[in-house]
């Protein structure tokens, strides 16, 4: 992608696409020696088909709750959450979605390739089928070669790389990510960034992440949520102006600092010094 | 290793001079190498000699057709059987207990003491009662060895495979969740595989727990083939030579079967790129 992409100022996705996420008073809590701890109150939050939706916050703020509430691996306590229209548990019955956690999960005994293959064999694909995305998805992440890899003789960004590989391969029109690249260095996240970004231009999905890092935050998306802690709740949602097409270079832009700024001043407001 | 046997071999000579020295009718003046001499050739010693016992091996090996009683690879044989029997035993028995365990609570709670306190009655107590109630039921043979070869075998299996099968960490297991995955699918999929890494310590013990579940079980009834047998007649009539020699084999059955696990775990390890 050059400079050029720069100029190209395409809208982000059309404001009256259809619902994919929708929360109302959504609210977590957690019992802990036999104390409540709200992790997450009254989040109200929707996400829109082609939404690439950041969750920034603080440790504690219940961003990763939030998402694993929408992938039904943690139940609400309260307030109501749709995703595709369902419940959140029938969404995950019906595989609406893929999942890509803070560490890679791989399965060390298989290989890479088997590893992208995970989902199809457990969703009954076809043995066929199943190779051909194994490998169109390896190629997808830059990783073709190393199909017949074992996990432990791949970089921690690789392995995160095969692992995306495998929450895209059964081509899930919603991606949840929870800290993708926080174990990674500056260069190779950035990489991932502009990769992930492109991916997701080409593909019209919609991303839910959750990060902890502005520029990656705000590089990325559509919108920006902005939380803080103690209880987690939502502080700010900015629309971002970027468009669609983005390149690294677009992080020196005033644009983007502009809105790099408003989101550190959400962040700053909503920390508490306790 | 190899030092080690020599060093082995080198006591095992000197050792064999004051413990069978008061048994020879030598007179006082006789030298060292004339005690040395006739300690390490007597036909009935307190400690064969190292070469004595080659030597019995050797001949009961070559000089005897495979099916004489008198051939120690027959009696091997029949051990080895009876402990590889009493191994699929424990595999099949130790593999259903760990996934009983790991999978019905009140299993856990209720099995594991019980599995525990099965290993604390000595095998020597338990062996005569499991071929005297066999026999009584028309079970003889292979059987009744087999049986309490895997009793004592089936425990480092279904501890290991408990431990593995509980191994995966819960990010693994959010995956299966995310996929919406069968619990049999959970199983082939993930702990199943899992597990394979913690089976293979426990096999090994196994192995060598069931060999000795074969032969302890050879003593009390009354076998005619068998090391276990062997042994038995070995000390009754002072053979001194042949005990030695079936000890011997004893421990090299170990070793095949312990190579044996050493391969599978090797074709695991190449089916998963060198690691398990």
């Amino acid at each position: 992608m050059g400079e050029s992409a720069l100029l190209a100022s395409e809208t982000v996705p059309a404001p009256n696409a259809p619902v994919v996420v929708e929360a109302r008073g959504l609210g977590v809590a957690f019992e802990t020696d036999g104390q409540r701890v709200n992790a997450l109150t009254s989040v109200d939050l929707t996400i829109r088909r082609g939404d690439f939706v950041s969750l920034i916050g603080p440790s504690g703020c219940g961003k990763t709750t939030l998402l694993r509430a929408i992938a039904d691996l943690q139940a609400p306590s309260g307030g109501t959450l749709t995703v595709n229209g369902m419940s959140a548990a029938e969404a995950r019955r019906a595989r609406a979605y893929g999942y890509v956690f803070q560490a890679p999960a791989l399965y060390p005994w298989r290989s890479v390739a088997r590893n992208v293959m995970l989902p199809l064999e457990i969703m009954g694909m076809a043995r066929g089928e199943r190779t051909e995305r194994a490998e169109r998805y390896l190629r997808l992440v830059g990783l073709g070669d190393f199909a017949r890899k074992f996990p432990w003789q791949l970089s921690g960004g690789m392995q995160q790389r095969v692992s995306i590989a495998r929450a895209l391969c059964f081509e899930p029109t919603l991606l949840l990510m929870d800290e993708p690249f926080g174990a990674l260095d500056e260069i190779t996240r950035d990489g991932l960034n502009l990769h992930l970004h492109e991916l997701w231009r080409r593909t019209g999905m919609s991303v839910v992440f959750v990060t902890h890092s502005i520029p990656e935050a705000v590089f990325l998306s559509t919108r920006i949520v902005v939380m803080s802690a103690r209880p987690g709740r939502i502080i700010d949602v900015i629309d971002s102006p970027l468009g669609a097409a983005r390149a690294l270079g677009i992080r020196e832009s005033a644009e983007f600092l502009a809105v790099a700024h408003r989101v550190r001043e959400g962040l700053r407001a909503g920390h508490s010094y306790d | 290793m190899v030092s080690v046997l020599g060093i082995l071999t080198v006591l095992w000579y000197a050792l064999a001079i004051p413990l069978n020295a008061p048994r020879l009718d030598l007179d006082e003046t006789a030298g060292l190498s004339t005690l040395a001499s006739a300690a390490w050739s007597m036909d009935r010693p307190v400690l064969p000699a190292p070469h004595q016992v080659v030597a019995e091996l050797w001949t009961s090996v070559l000089f005897h057709p495979l099916t004489s009683p008198r051939n120690l690879l027959y009696h091997a044989w029949v051990t080895l059987s009876a402990a590889l029997a009493g191994l699929g035993i424990a595999l099949v028995l130790g593999i259903a207990l760990a996934v009983g365990i790991v999978y019905v609570r009140t299993l856990d709670r209720s099995l594991m003491p019980w599995v525990i306190a099965s290993q604390t009655v000595p095998v020597l107590a338990i062996a005569p009662m499991v071929v005297v109630v066999l026999g009584t039921l028309g079970i003889t043979g292979l059987l009744p060895k087999a049986a309490i070869a895997g009793y004592l075998a089936f425990f480092p299996i279904t501890v290991g495979m408990v431990t593995g099968l509980r191994a995966p960490d819960p990010l693994q297991l959010d995956l299966m969740r995310t996929y919406s995955a069968a619990p049999s699918a959970v199983f082939t999929k993930l702990r199943w595989p899992m597990s394979l890494a913690f089976l293979f310590p426990g096999l090994r013990v196994a192995v060598a727990l069931s060999l000795v579940g074969a032969i302890v079980a050879e003593l009390p009834t009354g076998a005619q083939a068998g090391l276990g047998a062997r042994l038995l007649t070995g000390s009754y009539y002072g053979q001194t030579i042949q005990l030695w020699a079936a000890l011997v084999m004893a421990a090299l059955l170990s070793i095949v079967a312990l190579l044996g696990v050493a391969m599978a775990e090797r074709a695991v390890l190449h089916a998963r790129g060198g690691r398990l």
